[in-house]
């Protein structure tokens, strides 16, 4: 009987295993021979089973062929990461044994910091989240969704037109007709970068946690492609921002407001702090008391007030990384497949339509980044061969001198912001065979063989090849000069964008002309509004080399689908110099020189200053980069650099006391690791 | 003998139970069994060795067949996926336009052809439960939803978390603010209520129209706020009053001095009314904008579905949680939240949680039975809407008189009883209904309250219904029946906490004396018939709402079989109209004509009667306007929620709408649009309305 049962189940559990799979003639047969006695069924059975096993062995292979076995592949795979992905949010929020340290603002709140004067934030370039309103026909279905930031995912589905609709017009630098494309409004617009890229979303989690939300934080969000009063123009972003920071310091019983720009957005607010007082045509109209009024403190994190040499060669050969922010996300895909090898002209093209680039350019001429023979970082290179991170400030007070006589041979010459050619980066001044760049031939009647090239249309293809030849036999280029080249190399773009910025030094800040907006935004050629309590924070990453000078080639493809130069990747220096891949590094943040970010707090508005009359107290606070010790910390919470350093745990408390109330000198005043004041103190500006 | 056995072992094992089946047989048999044991072995062997051959080739087991059946699921998935995003994204549209014909153009692109463009910036104010909620600080349980939505968008948390959901949703008992450690905040931007769900449209239809002609983020605001607490409570918390102030005049500074256009739609509509008196009231308490603040900032207020006095749906969202838009979540997952999550107390949760909600408290029938109707009259008696919506608006004429002239013989339906228990007296007459006088048991009901029973019965769910003791649940259904006026009454001693609460901001009277400096008080802001509107002669205000739904008017209410822990009241879903009768009851719900919320005459009448013209309510004789938009229901799948819907929020997605409010923000006037535009009844209802003006 049992066994009878058992050879039963041997029976059934066969086609039960394989019903799945379609062999289902197993019961048939049993059912039509019910009556039989049992040897005769059990011999029909073994018979049978004998038959199908056979058919099985020879159907088997049929039906398990290479596509199931992918299946099969897929299947398994799906369900170990359900399982994987199950497990995950199965575990406790807390894992045993690897302890989240605790952040400042959980921190704080327990020292009894509450929320008191209300936040602004004030992004930077590329940061912030761009969507669309208004598109031609191959962008439909993307109403209101982000082009820019966030997941990006239109790049690859239709690159053409994601940059058409980015692009700004060439004459104009508006929206070209037909397109709208606007800033994301809100703490949304610049959180995250990408999901999972944190910009803001550490300081907004922290600053939440002492009581901060929505009616005493605000996002100043703009549209950071275009020049700075063109956002007022078309967007009246900075009214907007004008009206929320006196809604805020209504709404939070008047307390002041503290602000906290990022990278671009440090000039961005600064041209804000002149357009509010300024009167209405042109400025906001809040009078000469506004910002003494409305302001507590401004913050500026990663500050680029004297601007960045990338911006150079970002719009000469777009090739820098953190402005075209795109080349880190995906470095290969860009350099050559989807858009048919010409990407960077791509790149190029749109990026030159973008004003808010030439903002950044090196403000301040040879007098501040030094001249073909001087400059003021001479010494303080950040070199290669000092790798140890912790004796590296103590290293360089001590070698700086020492090193002066063993350089004093071959300094440096960051002031040659581009040289052709290694050779030339590094000869003295009277070697070089330069001419005076203004000569510069305008002659732009030989446009050469435009239709070769394809649709992409860079300003390049319209410079005759001598042009291009005479541009490389000048060598060595300043900040001074540097302008007469870009002037050359993209005509269109620096007139359209000189009518809103500015790079000088002013003589004389009394002269009327600097009531125009487009000195606004150069801390070189405006005053400070007039708000002696008022503090201005300079906080910024150091340790982390940071471009400062290049060294050019001609791009040895005379195709014309290329760029004409390209940094020559191959100029390495000696060991120990700060020489690499045809960069001269300096200390800074990855993005921006200590000299830029630190100079106007170190020195341009220390003190009563004639670009500070008031006399407001300025703090220069640097952190020092730490690389995350391991992946478990991701981007790090000592980071220094340039975007990393909002989730700095250090620069996130200094926010934070100063939002809660303290003052400058109750944070510790300065915090200093670079040699910055030493370098401001050579370079010789009137104050 | 074996050869018998052999092939008919079936009987033998019968026989081996009975006598006559000896142990000899037995014996054989086992040898025989032995026998085939070893036979059986063999083959088994056999078996064996050809399975194990069988799995060295194939290994096909079970799981493998899972593995492959999820791996073939996937990959067609991804196909699919993959097929649906490559197609071109006017493919849905070629579908539809080939099923249905040609659509018509939507309302921005029509428009932009005709050129207009751009004029005056425009406001949106969201309703009840549309706009969205964050968190920005929650107990341990919330951990990792900072910022994230806990209302609006996918509710991902009300499965994963539920209890935790609700506990942040929930408010404090007795401020209304929030409960301490617990900061939920509205979501701002344009985001905050275009889509209330993935794919569930609230305002991104009209949005998306605006954009087309011209509009953008800086001349389109929407003014969110935290819809559960009461309007003077988000000023007071967020300064959400102070805000939308600034930035109206923010927009009316940057647009070269053009006007606001103001688009409030549900419970917005009342909010935004609050916030043009607070505008205008002095400093501490209002806005301090000065006595011209309106007149000088907008043009018109256009108010979508607005329950100007009030829903009778929000009483039974207060009285048994039963009401469908207040407590929205049950239209999510209807089967869901009636007992599996919770435990069966889904609706006690739901009701402690929307108790703790002030902002319902301002959809109460308001102006009591001089608009709702008392027991013998309403102003909508004689109507059947099942009728007229039947019937097509160029036959409506002739049928409406002939309607008219059935309601005088038909008994018409008790509209003024809003809550009856039991249909016999819902339908009695007036004087045939014996109650218990309700009014002094609301004296009493500290004595009959005293007896509670057995809460730790009934869980952690604590609904005030256990404080009333079984006493006072019969007391309350013996009282029969009650008006607009009684139900306040009747919600005061049910839910004494909210009430008390919820009387320090709002009120539901009818003022006879505007003139009362008590008036100046902010809780009489938001009742039409307790304010006066502003002193803006220029200014217009729209009524626009759709007509040609059945909306709940009125309940027959029981009492529940299970009173221990459950809600002691519900709606009687057995109480039907019969068949030859030609009534609007239907499980338990008179209704009307409306938009499914909101009834045509909380919508309609103060644009119809109580602000026409130059009234005590409307001193400087503000134009109004009463544009209707007929209900009809979506052709077929394809189109969604309609273009022509009259519903209460799928009218955000009406051509006709968006077409009117799209001309009102590029220039025109009420007068330019074609001033009245009328389906119902409306105008007759007000006139029967006996109000002083």
């Amino acid at each position: 009987m049992a066994s009878i049962l058992r050879f039963r189940k041997l029976c059934y559990v066969e086609p039960v295993k394989c019903s799945s799979l379609g062999f289902q003639s197993y019961v048939t047969p049993k059912v039509g021979k019910k009556d039989d006695g049992i040897v005769p069924k059990v011999k029909t059975l073994v018979v049978e089973k004998k038959r199908e096993q056979q058919q099985k062995k020879k159907r088997q292979p049929k039906e398990w062929r290479c596509i199931d076995y992918c299946c099969w592949m897929i299947g398994y795979m799906c369900t170990t990461w359900w399982l994987l992905l199950f497990l995950y949010h199965c575990l406790p929020a807390t894992w045993p044994g690897f302890q989240v340290p605790e952040s400042p603002g959980t921190r704080l709140k327990r020292e009894g910091l509450t929320a008191l004067h209300p936040v602004v934030l004030v992004p930077g370039i590329v940061t912030g989240g761009l969507e669309l309103w208004e598109g031609r026909p191959c962008s439909e279905g993307l109403f209101r969704k982000r082009l820019w930031a966030g997941s990006f995912s239109e790049i690859f589905k239709r690159p053409l037109c994601w940059l058409e609709h980015l692009s700004l017009n060439n004459e104009t630098g508006l929206d070209p007709p037909g397109i709208r494309v606007r800033a994301v409004p809100g703490l949304v617009s610049a959180d995250y970068f990408a999901p999972g890229y944190f910009v803001w979303a550490v300081l907004i989690e922290n600053l939440a946690k002492v009581g901060y939300e929505g009616k005493n934080l605000h996002m100043a969000a703009y549209d950071w492609r275009l020049s700075f009063q063109n956002t007022e123009i078309r967007d009246q972003a900075l009214s907007r921002l004008k009206s929320k920071i006196e809604l805020m310091y209504l709404t939070n019983g008047y307390k002041k407001v503290v602000v906290v720009p990022h990278s671009m957005g440090v000039i961005y607010f600064l041209h804000f702090l002149k357009w509010v007082e300024s009167p209405p045509p042109t400025g906001g109209g809040g009078g000469p008391g506004w910002c003494a009024k409305h302001i507590k403190a401004i913050m500026n994190i990663g500050p680029a007030f004297l601007g960045v040499p990338k911006a150079v060669s970002n719009i000469f050969s777009s090739e820098a990384k953190d402005i075209a922010f795109i080349r880190t996300f995906a470095p290969g895909l860009l350099d050559s497949e989807i858009l048919g090898l010409q990407t960077l002209e791509h790149i190029m093209r749109v990026s030159r339509t973008w004003d808010s680039i030439v903002s950044l350019l090196p403000k301040g001429g040879e007098t501040i980044w030094g001249n073909l023979d001087w400059s003021a970082e001479e010494g303080h290179g950040f070199s290669f061969a000092k790798k140890g991170q912790a004796s590296m400030s103590g290293n360089n007070l001590n070698n700086s001198n020492g090193r002066r006589s063993l350089q004093l041979k071959d300094p440096v010459k960051y002031g040659r912001i581009i040289s052709f050619g290694k050779v030339a980066s590094q000869l003295p001044s009277s070697q070089l065979s330069t001419f005076d760049s203004k000569e510069f031939p305008r002659t732009n009647t030989s446009t050469n063989f435009n239709s070769l090239c394809g649709e992409v249309w860079t300003e390049y293809d319209e410079m005759s090849r001598e042009r291009i030849r005479k541009i490389a036999e000048n060598k060595a280029y300043t900040a001074r000069t540097l302008f007469d080249l870009l002037r050359s190399v993209a005509p269109k773009m620096m007139q359209r964008a000189e009518a809103h910025f500015s790079h000088g030094i002013s003589e004389n800040l009394d002269d009327p002309k600097y009531d125009h907006y487009k000195y606004w935004s150069n801390p070189l050629e405006t005053r400070l509004p007039d708000a002696p309590d008022m503090e201005i924070y300079c906080l910024y990453g150091v340790g982390i080399p940071t471009e400062r000078a290049y060294v050019y080639k001609s791009s040895p493809s005379e195709k014309c689908k290329n760029i004409p130069f390209r940094i020559d990747s191959s100029a390495e220096g000696d060991d120990g110099s700060c020489l690499k891949s045809g960069v001269y590094f300096v200390d800074g943040d990855e993005s921006v020189p200590v000299l830029s970010a630190g100079f106007m707090c170190a020195k341009g508005w220390r003190g009563r200053t004639r670009f500070n009359p008031s006399g407001m107290a300025t703090h220069i606070r640097e952190y020092r980069h730490k690389p995350p010790a391991s992946l478990l910390e991701g981007r790090g919470m000592e980071s220094g650099a340039h975007v990393d350093i909002m989730g700095n745990v250090a620069l996130i408390e200094d926010v934070l006391r100063v939002a809660a109330g303290a003052t400058g000198a109750e944070i510790g005043g300065d915090k200093i690791y670079s040699d910055i004041l030493r370098m401001s103190e050579r370079i010789n500006i009137r104050l | 003998m074996p050869l018998v056995r052999r092939k008919k072992p079936a009987e033998a094992e019968k026989n081996s139970g009975s006598d006559s089946g000896n142990r000899n047989e037995k014996s054989e048999e086992g040898e025989e069994e032995e026998e085939n044991g070893k036979k059986r072995r063999l083959h088994k062997k056999n078996e064996k060795s050809k399975a194990k051959k069988a799995k060295e080739k194939g290994k096909w087991s079970c799981v493998d067949s899972c593995c492959w059946l999820i791996g073939c699921i996937c990959t067609i998935w991804w196909l699919l996926l993959f097929l649906y995003n490559a197609m071109p994204a006017s493919f849905p549209q070629y579908v539809t336009e080939a099923i249905t014909g040609p659509l018509p153009d939507p309302p921005g692109v029509k428009l932009r052809k005709e050129g207009l463009t751009a004029k005056h910036p425009v406001v949106f104010v969201p309703g009840i439960v549309t706009g969205g909620l964050e968190l920005w600080e929650g107990h341990p349980c919330a951990d990792g939803l900072f910022r994230k939505r806990l209302w609006g968008g996918t509710f991902g948390e009300v499965y994963k978390r539920p209890l935790c959901w609700v506990e942040h949703m929930s408010l404090d008992n007795e401020t209304g603010l929030d409960p301490p450690g617990i900061r939920v905040r509205p979501v701002t931007g344009l985001v905050a209520a275009d889509y209330f769900a993935p794919g569930y449209f609230v305002w991104a239809v009209l949005i998306a129209n605006l954009a087309r002609i011209g509009y953008e983020e800086k001349n389109m605001y929407m003014a969110a706020y935290d819809w559960r607490i009461s309007f003077q409570n988000t000023e007071v918390r967020d300064q959400t009053l102070s805000q939308i102030k600034s930035k109206i005049e923010l927009m009316v500074a940057t647009s070269g001095g053009k006007k606001a256009v103001i688009v409030p739609h549900s419970m917005g509509v009342l909010y935004f009314l609050h916030f043009m008196k607070w505008v205008e009231a002095p400093a501490p308490m209002g806005g301090g904008g000065g006595p011209d603040w309106c007149s000088k900032h907008i043009k018109a207020v256009m108010n979508i579905g607005g329950p100007f006095l009030g829903v009778p749906k929000a009483v039974a969202g207060l009285f048994s949680a039963e009401a469908k838009d207040v407590a929205a979540a049950r239209a999510i997952a209807p089967g869901f939240l009636d007992n599996d999550m919770f435990r069966r107390q889904t609706l006690q949760h739901v009701m402690k949680m929307s108790r703790t909600w002030d902002s319902t408290m301002s959809m109460i029938p308001k102006g009591g039975e001089t608009i709702w109707g008392d027991l013998d009259w309403s102003p909508e008696e004689g109507h059947v809407p099942s009728k007229r919506r039947q019937i097509n608006n160029d036959t409506k004429l002739a049928r409406q008189d002939e309607t008219g002239s059935l309601g005088s013989q038909l008994k018409s339906a008790y509209y003024g009883r809003i809550i009856s228990f039991g249909k016999d007296v819902a339908e009695a007459k007036s004087s045939e209904i014996g109650r218990t006088d309700f009014r002094l048991l609301v004296d009493m009901q500290d004595a009959i309250k005293g007896r509670n029973f057995a809460n730790n019965t009934c869980r952690d769910v604590w609904t005030e219904y256990h404080d009333m003791g079984i006493e006072g649940i019969r007391a309350v259904a013996e009282h029969k029946v009650y008006t607009a006026g009684s139900v306040l009454d009747l919600l005061q001693f049910v839910a004494p906490k909210m009430m008390a609460r919820g009387s320090a901001h709002f009120s539901y009277g009818i003022a006879d004396n505007l003139d009362d400096p008590k008036y100046k008080h902010y809780k009489y802001w938001s009742n039409p018939l307790e304010t006066r509107l502003p002193n803006a002669p220029g200014m217009e205000i729209f009524s626009m709402y759709g007509v040609g739904i059945p909306t709940e008017r009125a309940y027959v209410y029981e009492l529940s079989s299970s009173a221990e822990c459950y809600i002691p009241f519900q709606i009687d879903t057995s109480a039907d109209s019969r068949e030859d009768e030609e009534s609007c009851l239907k499980d338990g719900v008179y209704t009307v004509e409306g938009d499914e919320t909101v009834p045509a005459l909380s919508a309609g009448f103060m644009c119809a009667k109580g602000w026409r013209g130059k009234t005590r309510f409307n001193p400087s004789g503000i134009r109004t306007y009463i544009r209707e938009y007929d209900h009809s229901p979506p052709a077929n799948l394809l189109e969604g929620r309609g273009t022509q819907s009259g519903a209460h929020v799928d009218i955000m997605g009406n051509f006709a709408l968006i077409e009117d409010i799209l001309r009102v923000a590029t220039g025109a006037s009420g007068e330019d649009l074609g001033g009245d535009q009328v389906y119902s009844d409306i105008f007759k209802w007000s006139e029967k309305i006996n109000l002083h003006l």
